[in-house]
């Protein structure tokens, strides 16, 4: 089994209006160093690497239903592998 | 002509959208459930309000997955009229019927008021009976209302006329270029976020959404 954890995030040129509220949350902390917080989820997935490879699959789910590419993009991790 | 008003776990407008037609207009329309998997018999389609499937993932994502969607896009690539408001709207994005998606309200808050909108083409099954440029007032009611579209997309929408109605006074979620509806390139998918079924007779206060389901009744004896 293969745990992976896939990140969707907004593309670069859509608002996020929640990192934008949470920065500014941040700033009012003292944290000015603080430039910009985007907010994105994440999906931990276990994938049977015997029945499909894990790019494969992942590229498939993420594309079919996980990501909204108007909006969004994404990435993945291996968490773990045996 | 005979209209569908399908029925998604969640769906909470449903009800508003079947009596607009059936008791304001007098219309033969039925209930269609999303485990159904045909539309024969019927001449149009709506997609009503709520919060179909938990609006879990995203709002109207997991809606596609009803044996009844199907049917809906054949029916919709057919030429056929398909509506869609708020949660409608949403589904027929997140189909694919329609350009663009609907994100989260920028004001990160559920907006429920009635807002003033400009009808920008009139040249729709929906929108035959108002005037281009005509400014009406809809109840809105949603969390995840803001049009996105990139800027291609965008121009395309705007060159096409597919952008239908736009907020006039206020943009009260973000949405690029103040869209509140639009259609499919072909013109007979229409989605927006306003509630054209909550505004059908001066009992509700406002009757300013009563024309979308007339022009569409119209349409249906033009086309026999």
């Amino acid at each position: 089994m293969t745990k992976v954890r896939i990140f969707v995030t907004y593309k670069q040129s859509v608002f996020d209006p929640q990192g934008e509220t949470i920065t500014e949350a941040v700033h009012s902390l003292g944290h000015n160093e603080v430039k910009e917080i985007k907010v994105g989820k994440f999906f931990d997935v276990t994938i049977d690497s015997r029945e499909k490879e894990v790019g494969e699959s992942v590229k498939e789910i993420s594309e079919q239903l996980l990501v909204n590419f108007n909006l969004e993009t994404y990435r993945y991790e291996i968490m773990e592998e045996d | 002509m005979k209209i569908a008003v399908i029925v998604f776990p969640g769906s909470n407008c449903d009800i508003d959208l079947y009596e607009a037609l059936h008791t304001v207009c007098d219309a033969d329309v039925e209930y269609v459930s999303y485990k159904q998997d045909n539309l024969d018999g019927f001449d149009a389609v709506m997609l009503p309000g709520g919060f179909s499937y938990g609006d879990y993932l995203r709002c109207g994502a997991i809606a596609r997955f009803s044996p009844i969607m199907p049917a809906v896009i054949e029916f919709a690539k057919n030429g056929k009229p398909v509506f869609g408001t708020c949660n409608g709207f949403q589904i027929l994005t997140e189909v694919g019927l329609l350009p663009g998606a609907l994100k989260r309200n920028n004001s990160l808050k559920f907006v429920c008021k009635t807002v003033e909108l400009t009808v920008e083409n009139t040249n729709t099954p929906f929108t035959s009976l108002y005037k281009k440029g005509e400014k009406i007032n809809l109840p809105i009611a949603h969390a995840d209302g803001s049009y996105y579209a990139d800027e291609e997309l965008l121009a395309e929408l705007e060159e096409n006329g597919q952008v239908v109605f736009r907020y006039s006074k206020e943009n009260p979620n973000g949405s690029l270029n103040d869209i509140a509806g639009i259609t499919n390139k072909q013109g007979n998918v229409l989605g927006m976020m306003p509630h054209p079924e909550r505004a059908v007779e001066m009992l509700l206060g406002n009757e300013d959404g009563l024309r979308v389901f007339k022009s569409l009744l119209e349409e249906g004896k033009v086309k026999g």
